[in-house]
């Protein structure tokens, strides 16, 4: 190992043993005001108390059942929307009769609020999963449309007559330089949906549901269990956390030209 | 498309950079307005009269926003006259050609393909030979001084390795017409002066016909058969300057009183316009 990425890693376990440092302190402060002011477990429980909470649900099979059907329509949401909303950018970026035909409806769908609709989805789609997914791919897809558009008219004008003098159609152009100009904005578009998603699914379950973590939290609600509660919402985090940290991941292996902080690398 | 002489021109060989009517390059009146976002026309280019002969290289000249670019950016293909006659080996220009080069201002790399990806983009449009025509490209690089560069990213390289890059890129197919817009500008002296060598060495042994923008008039003079001397607002061509010194040319040459009199004779120009340049 050299001497700079020696330094490296040692600057890296640092950060790690710093963050570990303050999750504890954060947890044992917590703890500690909980017990010394004597707060009500149904006000805010501690977090020995959310430990105990989320090890019997856990045993119960009732947290990995609801995390798995949550998951299902995040993702299912999350694919529809993002390829509907892919597919329509492309077209709206490649034709301007479709920007013409479609854009008015895609502007005045995407101001009507979701969460507002959503009680209409479940009336038609019923109370099962299928309704929740439409209702997430309904909010998944606009950030996918619009940044699929952006990225389709992204590329610098001097890039595209390069292509041109080489004699390239307007196919090579659009493979060789458009798409890839349109990558670092797609990836910027699954970010927001992903997370999105997370909530649509919620939203969805909150509306009416027989099964996921949004059922849960209702559930646990009702019969005033805060702990239940807690671990479901530290279960939600985890899961937002985790899916754009995926996507995170993605974009730094396929935009690699891109560097960490979005500035954009023109190379030329 | 074939850029092969006439029978004509074939037949009076014993001066190959004719400027007659079988030349290479044909323009005739040529006429550029821009209109901007604001509604205003901008003359860019004014009567433009050039023949080039095949085989002839032919250097540009000018200050600043004289039209240098615009006029590469015609002959390129990518951009439409306004109005003028533009023939190449006989014909009408209409677009770009796989038989021209262009060495742009800036480098315009894609920064998502290595160097020797970006050196084949020409090849890979055109549907050539990767096999026959990855090997030129090789050579191209070792050529600039790029070999060992292949596989890294333009955001790698420093400005004037792009600027290299960028050169390969206009040659790899090898074309026969080659239009280079300021090409050697991002380069140190030294590299500059080898670079001059080189691609005075490239015209020798393959020749190509090339038009060169330079703000350097010992460049200009060092590399040309003419020289193109334009000014701007409205850009036009004021005097074309044969330059009839020996070849090879020598770096050397430069510091002869024979060389330095053409320098003086285009530096009159831009003296006379006010405007000093290089
Ligand atoms: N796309 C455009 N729209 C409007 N005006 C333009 C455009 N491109 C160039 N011009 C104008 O045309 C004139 C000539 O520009 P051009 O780029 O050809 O100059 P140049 O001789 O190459 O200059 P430089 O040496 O600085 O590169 C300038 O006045 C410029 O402002
Ligand atoms: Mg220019």
């Amino acid at each position: 190992m050299s001497n700079a990425a020696q330094e490296s890693f040692k600057t890296k376990l640092g950060n790690w043993a710093l963050a570990l440092l303050t999750f504890l302190i954060f947890i044992g402060g917590w703890e500690a005001i909980v017990r010394w002011l004597d707060v009500p477990v149904i006000i805010l429980p501690p977090p020995s108390a959310i430990l105990v909470a989320s090890w019997k649900s856990f045993s119960a099979g009732e947290l990995l059942f609801h995390t798995a059907v949550t998951m299902y329509e995040v993702l299912m949401g999350f694919l529809l929307g993002s390829i509907c909303g892919l597919l329509l950018g492309f077209g709206i970026a490649l034709s301007p009769l479709a920007e013409r035909i479609f854009y008015p409806y895609i502007i005045a769908f995407q101001t009507v609020p979701k969460v507002a609709v959503a009680p209409i989805i479940v009336i038609w789609f019923g109370y099962g999963v299928s309704s929740k997914v439409i209702i997430t791919a309904t909010i998944a897809f606009f950030p996918l449309l619009a940044n699929t558009i952006m990225g389709l008219r992204a590329a610098p004008q001097d890039q595209i007559d390069m292509l041109v003098t080489c004699t390239a159609s307007r196919w090579q152009v659009f493979r060789l330089v458009r798409l890839p100009q349109a990558l670092p904005y797609v990836f910027v578009g699954l970010d927001v949906a992903i997370v999105l998603s997370v909530i649509g699914a919620i939203v969805g379950e909150f509306v009416g549901a027989k099964a996921g973590l949004g059922y849960l939290i209702l559930q646990k609600n009702f019969s005033f269990d805060m702990p239940g509660t807690f671990v479901v919402l530290i279960i939600l985090s985890v899961l937002g956390v985790g899916l754009h940290w995926i996507i995170s991941y993605l974009q730094r292996r396929i935009v690699f030209w891109i560097d960490v902080a979005g500035e954009r690398v023109t190379g030329a | 498309m074939t850029m092969a002489s006439t029978p004509d021109s074939a037949s009076s060989a014993a001066s190959p950079r004719n400027r007659d009517d079988n030349a290479l390059v044909q323009i005739a009146d040529l006429q550029m307005h821009y209109r901007t976002r604001d509604g205003n026309d901008i003359h860019a280019l004014k009567d433009v009269n050039l023949k080039i002969g095949e085989s002839e290289f032919v250097s540009i000249v000018g200050p600043s926003g004289c039209g240098k670019t615009t006029l590469l950016r015609i002959l390129s293909g990518v951009l439409a006259r306004t109005s003028g006659d533009v023939t190449i080996a006989g014909r009408q220009l209409k677009g770009p050609s796989p038989e021209i080069g262009v060495v742009f201002q800036a480098p315009i790399l894609l920064p998502w393909r290595t160097v020797f990806e970006n050196v084949m983009i020409p090849v890979e449009v055109q549907g050539r030979n990767r096999e026959q025509f990855g090997a030129r490209a090789r050579q191209l690089l070792a050529m600039v001084g790029l070999q060992g560069f292949e596989d890294k990213y333009p955001s790698e390289l420093s400005g004037g390795m792009q600027q290299r890059v960028g050169i390969c890129r206009a040659l790899v197919h090898d074309p026969s017409f080659l239009l280079m817009d300021e090409p050697f500008g991002a380069l140190d002296a030294m590299t500059r002066e080898s670079m001059n060598e080189e691609l005075q060495r490239i015209w020798r042994d393959s020749q190509k016909t090339i038009l060169l923008v330079t703000h350097s008039i010992p460049e200009a003079v060092y590399l040309a058969d003419r020289v193109v001397v334009m000014t701007p607002r409205p850009g036009k061509i004021v005097e074309i300057i044969d330059v009839d010194l020996p070849r090879p040319r020598l770096l050397s040459m430069q510091n002869t009183p024979e060389f330095g009199r053409f320098v003086t004779a285009i530096r009159r120009h831009f003296n006379s316009e006010g405007v000093l340049d290089a």
